[in-house]
């Protein structure tokens, strides 16, 4: 493609958290009119860049140009009126408003009103000038419409819309397609051409990379905080760029021992939600630990509540030592010996302004009665005592709350409330997200241990390293099925990212062998 | 336990574990010990104002009334408020409740059965406030209409319902009937209603403290995701806090209609409000997972007290309401910032 003016440069950019390095030393260049594919595994630090360059966050070093001009992106209204635009997952929408006056919300045309004393909104013209903008996308979309009555690709449109009405020359779309359908793709990707012959310039991030192929003009890979590709489309592979994303020295942390593997234990069959999740099966034995691997929005997180009774299901079976359980809530899957570690331990897991004994306590509360009525707040402690002690939860009394805790010790209390109703399948969805190394170590020898003592263990995980480290099997996910079932020694990252990003993907990959 | 970590280090942990665990019962109990303060200092404030009339045990006895009404639906709301709810019917229950009792026991129903007893009727009003609460809390968990709406229904129904049972007129005992007693006796001067508040109140005190279900309360106020993915059945709980609820404002709708002697589909107006109010200065968040008995009943009674003492002052009954308005502010206020900075 032709050689366009360079609009946007980013030089050395770096970013960090506490604990983490989210961004370290990126560069990257776009070009007017072109198509940036942004690609890379969760947490590789495509949304942080994303927030840098949205105002949402400040970098910590590096220079961003702005048409050869360095600039300092302030906030996300200073983002705007330097014309850098995005749209996130999750819509920037007020649903019960018109199009219209999302369009211009904030900035809507005013006239002057009864006898030039009041400025009041101009609706006639505000409506015309959105239908102007919604006509340049193509989009068959009344001004008039209310947003909470549009399908969520024409939301979409409504927030390109928006961008367009602020003059956006960088559009930053955050995983636009994960929510939409076959044919609104393909919409999509119509709009998307005819905003670069308008010259506008668009990065595009994606897990999907079919998609990349497909839309963009360049990808450029992150991994760790870190730019490790960029290449014309033209000129590379997806299996290139698979490389790319995961290509990490496996790191010799995972205190995975053996445990001897037993009978089944677990078995869902056909396991269907409707549009989220298609007809899973696998079986689950004692001893074993089967990780779940998958991209976010894969469906794996939806496949374990379905199991645990959280969610409801449309069709499916679920046996338990061979026998068929009937699970409808939670309390059913924790009768049949069902333990689930949710994925935000702060939203799902903890009652944060109870005391660690009670959340500890909190599945298994019907242990500690006695006198048929009266709950002995000793017997709770003492349980929660000895959890404390075998977990080394840092806490200086039982009765701390627990929203005072560092995150992994936090994690190790929403464990230890299942190590003490003795579950016999211990669901753990992201155990080790957003905790230090040493508390993760922790919880890894402590996943070891019980499925020493027969626990068979689901480990949902986006980290790849921790999936290979602990699995003793893994089933990959992709949108909402099952695209394989790896044994231990057979994965690679290569393998799995490549069933991760779709069964197509995985054939062309397996085609011709990487190195 | 393989993974032994260093003894040492488990050790000071297990000291330092006993050490705070002595003081944080302490800490535990400083909410309520700042409202019990404020209480006894609005007390000595009133005695040194009135010190002929304040402590009279006549005096006492018309406190000791007010708070037994707004303690005990205060203690209905705080329930409720804890699992993140709110109760606005209780005003209006009072006066349903408490005409169905005057009619029942005079009247009995329209012609089809004879005047009952005291038993079964306030059984039956009893049931009828636990059906009442059910209804609303079925309404939440089930439908997820939200908790003020649903309420707020029956407050206008039962209010309706009262005018419309009695055409608006008063059901009045005849003096010295037993039902009487109920809410104008005393036994060694402290009024009837008082000493059932306590019972009560120590029901729930004991529900709320020491049995799962008090536990699990807290829990689905706190974070109903995490107790639904914990095994809590969290509409039941829910329902049983709504139920408690009606049955609570059953029981003062019988007591008002018993002290005042008549049912009445005017009485109680705005009540809920105020036992709103006294859960609140008792420390009850609105935020839900946080709340006591016994700041439900001390809240109650500063309400009470001021109330009072404000009367003997010969206060303005409109001021009376300007300072009571200030002292709810106050209180939440206060209690906010309390809220904030323990938040270390």
């Amino acid at each position: 493609m032709s050689e366009s003016e360079v609009i946007l440069r980013l030089e050395g950019i770096s970013k960090a958290f506490p604990g983490v390095r989210a961004l370290n030393n990126v560069s990257l260049e776009l070009r007017a009119g072109e198509v940036l594919a942004l690609v890379g595994e969760n947490g590789a630090g495509k949304s942080t860049l994303v927030k840098i360059l949205s105002g949402a966050y400040r970098k910590d070093s590096g220079r961003i140009f702005l048409r050869g001009q360095e600039t300092e992106i302030e906030n996300p209204y200073h983002a705007q009126q330097l014309g850098i635009s995005v749209i996130y997952q999750e819509f920037n929408l007020t649903p019960n408003q018109t199009v219209a006056a999302n369009i211009f919300i904030g900035r809507e045309p005013l006239r002057r009103g009864l006898g030039q004393r009041l400025r009041i909104v101009d609706r006639r013209t505000m409506e015309r000038e959105a239908q102007k903008y919604l006509d340049r996308l193509g989009a068959r979309i009344s001004p008039t419409a209310l947003v909470r009555d549009l399908s969520v690709a024409e939301q979409q449109m409504v927030e390109i819309a928006k961008a367009l009405a602020v003059n956006a020359q960088i559009l930053i779309m955050d995983e636009p397609t994960s929510a939409l359908g076959e044919d609104d793709v393909e919409m999509l990707f119509k709009v998307v051409r005819s905003l670069k012959e308008q010259g506008i310039s668009v990065i595009f991030i994606t897990h999907r990379l079919e998609e990349v192929f497909r839309i963009a003009d360049r990808v450029v890979v992150l991994r760790d905080g870190l730019r490790v590709g960029d290449s014309p489309i033209d000129q590379i592979t997806p299996d290139q760029i698979i490389h790319w994303m995961v290509g990490r020295e496996l790191k010799d942390m995972f205190h995975k021992e053996r445990a001897e593997i037993g009978a089944p234990l677990l078995e869902v069959r056909g396991l269907t939600r409707r549009g989220v999740v298609e007809n899973v099966s696998f079986t689950l034995r004692r001893g074993e630990i089967l990780g779940f691997a998958g991209l976010v929005g894969a469906g794996r997180t939806e496949t374990v509540r379905m199991i645990f009774g959280a969610d409801p299901k449309d069709a499916g079976e679920i046996y338990i030592n061979g026998k068929r359980v009937d699970i409808r809530s939670p309390l059913d899957a924790i009768r049949a010996g069902i333990g689930l570690v949710p994925e935000d331990r702060g939203k799902q897991g903890l009652v944060l302004n109870l005391p660690v004994a009670e959340n500890i306590g909190l599945p298994t509360l019907h242990q500690y009665i006695r006198a048929r009525w009266f709950l002995l707040r000793s017997l709770l402690n003492k349980t929660a005592q000895a959890y404390v002690e075998k977990l080394n939860i840092r806490t200086p009394h039982l009765q701390q709350k627990v929203k005072f805790l560092s995150g992994g010790n936090q994690q190790k209390v929403v464990v230890a409330r299942w190590l003490a109703a003795q579950p016999q399948v211990l669901i753990m969805d992201e155990p080790t997200r957003g905790i230090d190394v040493g508390a993760k170590a922790e919880v890894h020898a402590l996943m070891s241990q019980l499925a020493q003592s027969g626990v068979g263990i689901i480990m949902i995980s986006s980290e790849l390293p921790e999936i290979l480290g602990m699995s003793d099997r893994i089933l990959v996910m992709c949108e909402g099925r099952v695209t394989a079932i790896l044994e231990r020694e057979e994965a690679t990252q290569e393998i799995i990212m490549a069933y991760a990003s779709g069964e197509e993907v995985a054939r062309s990959v397996a085609e011709k062998p990487t190195d | 336990m393989k993974d032994t970590s260093p003894a040492a280090s488990q050790q000071t942990t297990t000291r330092s574990a006993k050490r705070q665990a002595a003081v944080s019962p302490a800490l535990f109990r400083f909410r309520e010990a700042s409202v019990l303060i404020a209480f006894l200092v609005l007390c000595l404030f009133f005695w040194w104002r009135n010190p002929d009339v304040f402590l009279k045990p006549a005096n006492l006895a018309v406190i000791m009334r007010f708070i037994a009404t707004f303690g005990m639906l205060a203690m209905g709301e705080v329930l409720v408020i804890i699992t993140r709810g709110i109760d606005l019917s209780v005003g209006s229950m009072t006066a349903f409740t408490g005409v169905v009792t005057a009619w029942l026991i005079l009247k009995g129903i329209g012609g089809l059965l004879p005047p009952m007893g005291i038993i079964p009727t306030i059984l039956i009003v009893l049931t009828i406030g636990v059906l009442v609460g059910i209804w609303h809390g079925l309404f939440v968990t089930k439908l997820g209409i939200p908790p003020f709406i649903i309420t707020l229904g029956t407050w206008l129904i039962a209010r309706g319902l009262a005018a419309y049972i009695t055409r608006g007129y008063p059901q009045v005992f005849p003096s010295e009937h037993p039902f009487l007693v109920l809410g104008q006796g005393t036994v060694f001067s402290i009024p009837i209603s008082f000493l059932i508040l306590l019972a009560v109140g120590v029901i729930i005190h004991i529900i709320l403290n020491h049995t799962a279900l008090g536990y699990r309360i807290y829990a689905v106020g706190g974070n109903i995701d995490a107790a639904r993915l914990s095994g809590v059945n969290v509409d039941r709980v829910r329902i049983f806090c709504y139920a408690t609820s009606g049955f609570l404002a059953a029981l003062t709708g019988i007591i008002l209609a018993s002290r005042l002697g008549q049912g009445t589909p005017t009485v109680g107006s705005a009540y809920e409000l105020w036992g709103i109010a006294a859960a609140v200065i008792g420390g009850t968040s609105l935020m839900g997972g946080e709340g006591t008995v016994i700041g439900a009943i001390l809240g109650a009674a500063i309400v009470g007290v001021m109330q009072n003492g404000m009367v003997l002052l010969n206060i303005s009954s409109y001021l009376q309401d300007v300072i009571l308005g200030a002292v709810l502010v106050v209180a939440v206020v206060y209690d906010t910032l309390r809220r904030r900075q323990s938040g270390r």
